[in-house]
């Protein structure tokens, strides 16, 4: 995973609420076995006006020019902002593959879907949870201003913005631990491997009905 | 101090190790695997030089791609068939047990989990899918998670988690004639939003869910994700108990009354304190109908579209405008005015033997109206669609001029062939009218079963609860 400690790029607002994944990456996109490539086809039924399918060539696709990230001053941009319960419904983590792959690292919401949320913090984006209030004042920020970026400053857990103001956020200790290490939690975890198999004994004591008749 | 709930208990049984930042590792006891989410898992463990934990713990299934029409000749779509074949040689490699789709007893794989007993009180289950915590219905603690913890899973069969916050819905009164399970948690959805639960695990309680048949049940917590709650679960009972009585994967003889008489405790303490409650009154609660692209935008069905302009919350009302245009509805339109052209009875939320029955009992001598252009029944596994076949449902269905097809999730998420065309309206017992959900443009109402069946004989909504006329 790459590590994450500063990000700074443009913002880009998409203005709906409970965005969903189906939304992020629609379906016939997951039938691919690879966790790339995913990034053409974010948000792939707003932001083309005709159907996409799995192997046909995005570039030559017609783009719908109302859909926000398709506007020229927010190519290239790196932070999305969004709104109330982004990333609810399916599990997909394509969803955060499409984004990733898109060039996005941070997402800035008033509230994340939980399945969603822990995604991101699987694959080096991180969401942030900030007041409705501040996220509506970004909303505008980035809206008015022509080439507004911020600076995701992930060890002092700061967003410092154009105008040098500076927006602290909160990150749970051992995901941000996590992602600017880069981990792997698998290794993390397998580090209490003993621990593990004591637990995995005990509890095949307790319970063996659930270790019993498994195939 | 004061008692634990229900997840208190299935939290504490399942702790490895407390850590000082407030995360635990928790075991995992059932690893539920589809085609979808697992190809990465499978790679990365691979590529990491590791083996699967304990492979006897995992049970995997085709069921998201596969056709539901004949399938002699295997799958169509190459690139459903290379994740489905990934899936076959997945499970064959590391000698994981797969319902393959020539299995018999293959199907969804929220279906089969319970239908085998391979779903058990107390345990702890995932699956690389959101809609798992349907198996919270068996007092279990259950619930969806993305491909890196599918490979975590698979790897150290644990999670690292944070606990959650607890909510108690409380739902009391004995419902309505022709008023199902799934009216009832579309209604809790229309009262508490799709952010509702987020952060919090459900517990469905109250006479109501009491009176609830295990099929009703997992109807309930399947859409607890729908509500924002990661898990969603039921206390266990007799109805419980009674349900898993001799299934293949469950326990027999002296383990089974060592099992049952553990399971007895699988409930919340009397003086247990929830960090939230909410209570409906079951006996209000009319069949409810999805009117936009997200399953809080819910209505009884003898109710009415609504008025964006009242809706005082500006992100909230912008967001109604964009469902009413995408739906292609006018405010103040009454539901029953509405007339989908397609139907869809299926999926994990509805498509077990209880949900065929309802459906079949309001077709049976009846023909599916002109306006209908397609009407399918998509059994939720093999043994389902046997099972109804022996009680002639299959037939009542196919007179009345519906499909009746191969076991799979079919149009709930159309991976497969079966999806809607732009501008298709469907009266669907799916669990999510998300836009484009049920196929691009395509237009999704969320209904119970016996409503999917009368929209689709009457070309348009009707109230199937005639005691509540």
């Amino acid at each position: 995973m790459e590590k994450f400690n500063i990000v700074e790029g443009l913002a880009v607002p998409l203005d709906r609420p409970n965005v969903d994944t189906d939304a992020i990456i629609p379906k016939q996109f997951l039938k691919s076995i690879q966790r790339t490539g995913f990034g053409p086809n974010l948000f792939d039924e707003w932001r083309y006006l005709d159907q996409g399918e799995p192997g046909i060539d995005n570039s030559k696709r017609p783009l719908n020019p109302e859909f926000v990230l398709n506007a020229p001053r927010y190519q290239g941009a790196r932070i999305l902002l969004a709104r109330e319960n982004f990333g609810c419904g399916s599990s997909r983590e394509h969803a955060v593959w499409a984004l990733l792959d898109h060039g996005l690292r941070v997402v800035i919401a008033p509230s994340f879907a939980d399945i969603f949320f822990n995604n991101c913090f699987k694959n080096g984006v991180l969401p942030i949870v900030l007041e409705a209030e501040r996220v509506e004042q970004l909303f505008q920020a980035t809206e008015a201003t022509p080439g507004y970026a911020l600076s995701v400053d992930l060890p002092s857990q700061l967003i410092r913005t154009p105008d040098q103001g500076e927006i602290a956020f909160e990150v749970d200790a051992f995901r941000k631990d996590c992602l600017v290490r880069g981990l792997d939690d698998i290794g993390l975890t397998l580090q209490h491997a003993d621990a593990i198999r004591d637990f995995e004994h005990a509890h095949r004591q307790a319970a063996p009905w659930l270790f019993e008749k498994q195939d | 101090m004061s008692g634990r709930t229900l997840y208190d208990k299935l939290w504490d049984a399942h702790r490895v190790r407390q850590d000082a930042d407030g995360t635990a590792l928790i075991y995992i006891d059932r690893h539920l695997v589809h085609e979808v989410t697992s190809p990465q898992a499978f790679e990365g463990l691979r590529m990491a030089g590791r083996k699967p934990w304990r492979t006897r713990s995992i049970l995997a299934v085709p069921d998201h791609n596969v056709p539901t029409t004949d399938r002699s000749a295997g799958i169509a779509d190459p690139v459903s068939r290379l994740q489905v074949d990934t899936l076959d040689h997945n499970c064959a490699d590391f000698g994981i047990t797969e319902f393959a789709m020539d299995d018999p007893r293959q199907g969804i794989v929220h279906v089969i989990g319970p239908e085998q007993g391979a779903t058990l009180p107390g345990m702890t289950v995932v699956c690389g899918d959101s809609h798992t915590s349907t198996h919270g219905a068996f007092g279990a603690l259950a619930f969806g998670i993305g491909t890196s913890d599918v490979e975590h899973v698979l790897a150290t069969q644990c999670l690292i988690l944070r606990k959650s916050r607890t909510l108690q819905v409380c739902v009391e009164g004995e419902l309505a004639e022709g008023v199902s399970a799934k009216d009832v948690v579309l209604a809790i959805i229309g009262r508490i939003g799709t952010a509702g639960g987020t952060g919090y695990s459900i517990e469905f309680s109250g006479s109501t869910i009491r009176g609830l048949s295990m099929e009703g049940r997992m109807t309930v917590c399947n859409m607890a994700i729908e509500a924002g709650a990661r898990a969603g679960m039921v206390a266990v009972d007799d109805t419980t108990i009674d349900y898993l009585a001799g299934r293949p994967y469950a326990p027999q003889g002296e383990l089974w009354q060592q099992a049952t008489s553990a399971w007895a405790e699988l409930h919340s303490d009397a003086d247990a304190v929830f960090d939230k409650t909410v209570t409906l009154d079951g006996a209000a609660i009319r069949p409810q109908v999805t009117w936009g692209t997200s399953p809080e935008m819910v209505v009884p069905v003898d109710g009415r579209v609504p008025d964006p302009d009242e809706e005082s919350d500006s992100v909230k009302r912008e967001g109604m405008r964009r469902a009413m245009q995408y739906m292609d509805l006018k405010p103040g339109m009454p539901v029953t005015d509405i007339r989908p052209d397609h139907v869809f009875i299926g999926s994990c939320t509805n498509a077990r033997i209880e949900d065929l029955r309802v459906a079949a009992a309001v077709i049976r001598g009846r023909r599916v109206a002109e306006t209908i252009k397609q009407a399918l029944v998509v059994p939720g596994s093999g043994l389902v669609k046997r099972q109804a076949e022996a009680e002639g449902l299959d037939r009542i269905f196919l007179a009345a001029g519906f499909e009746w097809r191969e076991p799979g999730c079919s149009m709930c998420l159309a991976m497969n062939a079966d999806r809607l065309q732009p501008g298709d309206r469907c009266a669907s017992t799916s669990n999510r009218n998300f836009e484009g959900r049920q196929g691009q443009g395509g237009r999704t109402h969320l209904v119970s079963p016996a409503m999917a069946a009368e929209a689709a004989l009457s070309g348009h909504f009707v109230n199937v609860s005639h005691s509540s006329e």
